[in-house]
């Protein structure tokens, strides 16, 4: 039983394909809104459709509730995930992870850098606050953050990265005017290949909505992170790129 | 004290007193310093108005005109209504552009040039002040036409779609579904814009960008619909971040009635400078306290980056900073909405004993203040099943405990910003608990001795443990050396610091001065008008 690759949704009993399903209509509740709901759980495959709840909120919308059998089948052979290349973790396993494997703290400086002032993006990396409901970089209590803020100039990015002895640098860029955001970001990483030898470079890093995340190597960059991204991701990225990964390319 | 929890009277004495020791030394702070948003409240509310073609408000050209010529610790009043004299117009806008310009320079005047200055930026402050208590009048009147909501605790529920024209269908509709407050969520990062966006607004990141157009905008909305309704619904935005002096005199002028106001919330969580917040905390606590407006301070931060149970005191402590500063600002107790959260893992056993004690504990120490009771955010896990039966229990903990201004717990926290449908039964939820349960604090007396008040007692007791350790040294050290949060934030560090300046001798705010005389915060209700001595 444990090799069948097509499946079905699992109700009560085996093969039965049943599956729940709730959205709203925007349509006043009458006899049509329910004959609509069900039109579309049709649509869905969901046949028979079994509408149990419908309830007007607002004006003009109404809300459904449709059990029913759903014709499609799952195939598990022909399921392709896209693995990320890291591992997710708490804030907790990064900072033990950072504690335990460093053995200090890790240093990250981040920056909007060029005429760009939007701090959105790396506010909500670094910032407590974080975004949606995560805690930014500065909440793991191994990781130690200098947050530069707006309009940073990349000879003094370079300089903060030096004081601060960062690990890694964060830039993030929103505006992209005539491309800016690429241009600020070769800059950056040609400023820092210049400063630092290869081994002592920090892991360059930009963040943005407009960046598209296989760019990384044309733009000298070792990571490019893309509109939806959290805290947590660019933490466990980190810690892979710096110390759990690292171990295997050095070997 | 409603006795519930036979809290110790002497203890709750000691710990209101150490926290009054504990603050004491940031309000002489808050009174010897200036910063560029409070000078910047001053001349919006002595009628400057408008911005740039670039955006950049007219305020915040003048200031930064004034601060060139002649430092930030004066004041700005008295240099610019110095120069208005001098340019012979009294428009001061008019003076802003030419500033910008500039065309024009500034002293801080002396002698007789100092009293004309003087006398004439305060009667256009008092002009502003006037404005803000007819706002006030004018909520008066309209609470006893619509009258307030049948219930406590109040409604509270957010919209946010960062275009202030969806906002206003969505928030009427909520409205009409039940809620008693909305508030607009501001965009990500506007804490940190050290000016105050110009104009209607239609596009925001995760929220609608706080500016005054917008606050007059949704508020005549509410009008419409508390006209519609039978009941006053009430407007609630942000007073925190670089702007925070200048948001709250803007929610004045324009009748919003509640404005989320923490004393430590931008430093802890947004890294702005301790002595920034502060003197613009005070500020704004004291034009909330004239505007009638009820402060939301936001403990329910501390708990989703620190454990609910272990840390349960520091909201504890924190409510009695919150309610020592407000009161020194001018805040009555009607006007705190002290914050809290319902937020324990609900893995741990007796979570929800847990949280009745703390939730009953904030009740019994803060007997006449609203109290905000916000909901689970950290144990929402996307499962949205178990959501909605947790939000039932936050919403059944707000009633037993009689809390005052409920936030609606949404059960799709943390998977989208909330649907029509996720609002409806989130509403659905509070409507069923309200209406089965909704005098069940009557009836409910814990067990003298027994698990919830054994656990207010300890945290309460723990409490004062930390203010004792804070009373050694000030609420600054205790900041800087991480005591709240985890964050260490010290003095001399953090956004905004450039914009602090220390007063000089001869320092003159009009605003302050009106604020600051007997009677004139918020300790009665009703309304009062200023008087212009000639």
């Amino acid at each position: 039983m444990s090799e069948q690759k097509i499946v079905r949704p699992y109700g009560d009993t085996t093969g039965d394909g049943m599956v729940q399903v709730s959205f709203t209509l925007p349509v006043p509740h009458d006899k049509r809104a329910e004959g609509a709901a069900v039109q579309l759980a049709n649509k869905m495959g969901v046949d028979p459709a079994l509408l149990v709840h419908a309830k007007p909120i607002g004006d003009g919308f109404t809300f459904f509730v449709v059990y029913g059998r759903v014709n499609h089948l799952v195939d598990l052979s022909a399921v392709r995930v896209v693995e990320r290349d890291f591992p997710l973790l708490g804030a907790k396993e990064v900072n033990a992870v950072v504690k335990r494997r460093l053995r200090r703290k890790l240093s990250v400086v981040g920056a909007c850098i060029g005429t760009d002032a939007h701090t959105v993006g790396i506010d909500a990396i670094l910032n407590v606050k974080g975004i949606a409901g995560e805690k930014g970089l500065e909440y793991y209590r191994e990781l130690s953050v200098t947050n530069l803020g707006a309009q940073v100039s990349v000879p003094e990015l370079v300089e903060a990265a030096r004081v601060a002895r960062a690990d890694a640098v964060l830039v993030s860029q929103v505006v992209t005017q005539r491309d800016a955001h690429l241009h600020n970001t070769r800059e950056m990483s040609a400023a820092f290949r210049e400063a630092m030898p290869a081994g002592r470079r920090p892991l360059l890093i930009v963040g943005g909505p407009r960046f598209d995340e296989s760019q990384a190597a044309e733009l000298g960059v070792d990571r490019i992170f893309g509109r939806g991204t959290t805290p947590g991701e660019v933490a466990s990225y980190l810690v892979h790129a710096l110390i759990t990964g690292r171990k295997a390319t050095v070997a | 004290m409603t006795g519930k929890l036979d809290l110790d009277p002497v203890l709750v004495a000691r710990a209101r007193e150490l926290a009054r020791r504990a603050g004491r030394p940031v309000v002489e702070l808050a009174r010897s310093h200036t910063t560029v948003s409070v000078e910047r409240a001053v001349l919006r509310l002595a009628g400057v108005v408008g911005a740039d073609p670039d955006g950049i408000p007219w305020v915040n050209r003048l200031v930064d005109a004034v601060v060139a010529d002649v430092g930030l610790g004066h004041g700005v009043a008295l240099p610019v209504f110095d120069a208005l004299v001098r340019e012979q117009t009294t428009d001061v806008t008019l003076l802003a552009q030419k500033a910008a310009a500039g065309s024009v320079r500034f002293q801080v005047p002396s002698g007789r040039a100092a009293t004309a200055a003087r006398r004439a930026a305060r009667r256009a402050v008092a002009a502003g002040i006037r404005r803000i208590d007819r706002r006030r009048a004018e909520r008066d009147r309209l609470v006893r036409r619509y009258g307030d909501p049948r219930q406590r605790p109040w409604i509270y529920l957010i919209v946010a779609t960062g275009d202030i024209y969806e906002d206003i269908p969505q928030a009427q509709a909520a409205a009409r579904a039940g809620a008693d407050v909305i508030a607009v969520i501001r965009s990500t990062g506007q804490s940190l814009l050290d000016y105050v966006p110009e104009g209607a607004t239609r596009e925001g990141f995760a929220g609608t960008y706080a500016t005054q157009e917008n606050f007059r905008l949704m508020r005549a909305a509410l009008d419409e619909s508390s006209k519609e309704l039978g009941r006053y619904v009430r407007l609630t935005n942000y007073a925190s971040g670089l702007c925070m002096p200048e948001m709250a005199t803007l929610a004045g002028l324009e009748r919003l009635d509640m404005m989320l106001n923490d004393s430590m919330y931008g430093i802890l969580f947004r890294d702005i400078n301790p002595v920034r917040t502060f003197v613009d905390q005070r500020f704004s606590r004291q034009v909330h306290a004239r505007a009638g407006i009820v402060i939301n301070t936001g403990e329910d931060n501390y708990l989703t980056t620190a454990d609910a149970v272990d840390e349960a005191h520091t909201v504890t402590v924190s409510q009695l900073l919150n309610e020592y500063f407000a009161h020194e600002a001018g805040l009555a107790d009607w006007q705190l909405g002290l914050g809290h959260a319902f937020e324990i893992n609900p893995d741990v056993p007796e979570s929800f004993r847990l949280e009745l004690a703390h939730a009953l504990l904030a009740r019994e120490l803060f007997p006449d203040a609203p109290l905000k009771w916000m909901p689970p955010t950290k144990h929402m896990t996307g499962d949205v099943f178990r959501g909605n039966l947790l939000d039932g229990f936050f919403n059944l903990v707000g009633t037993m405990t009689g809390q005052g201004i409920l936030l609606v717990g949404m059960m799709t926290e943390a998977v989208v910003t909330p649907w029509l449908s996720d609002r409806d039964i989130a509403l659905q939820n509070v409507r069923y608990v309200l209406g089965a349960a909704g005098g069940l604090h009557e009836d409910f007396v814990p067990a003298p001795g027994g698990f919830i008040q054994q656990r207010a007692h300890r945290v309460l007791a723990e409490a004062v443990g930390l203010l004792e350790r804070i009373g050694a040294q000030s609420v600054l050290t205790a900041i800087a050396e991480g005591t709240f949060g985890i964050m260490k934030r010290p003095a001399d560090r953090g956004k905004g610091l450039d914009g602090v300046a220390r007063h000089e001798a001869g320092y003159y705010n009009p605003a302050t001065e009106i604020l600051e005389q007997p009677g004139a915060g918020g300790r009665v209700p009703g309304s009062r008008s200023e008087e212009v001595r000639p």
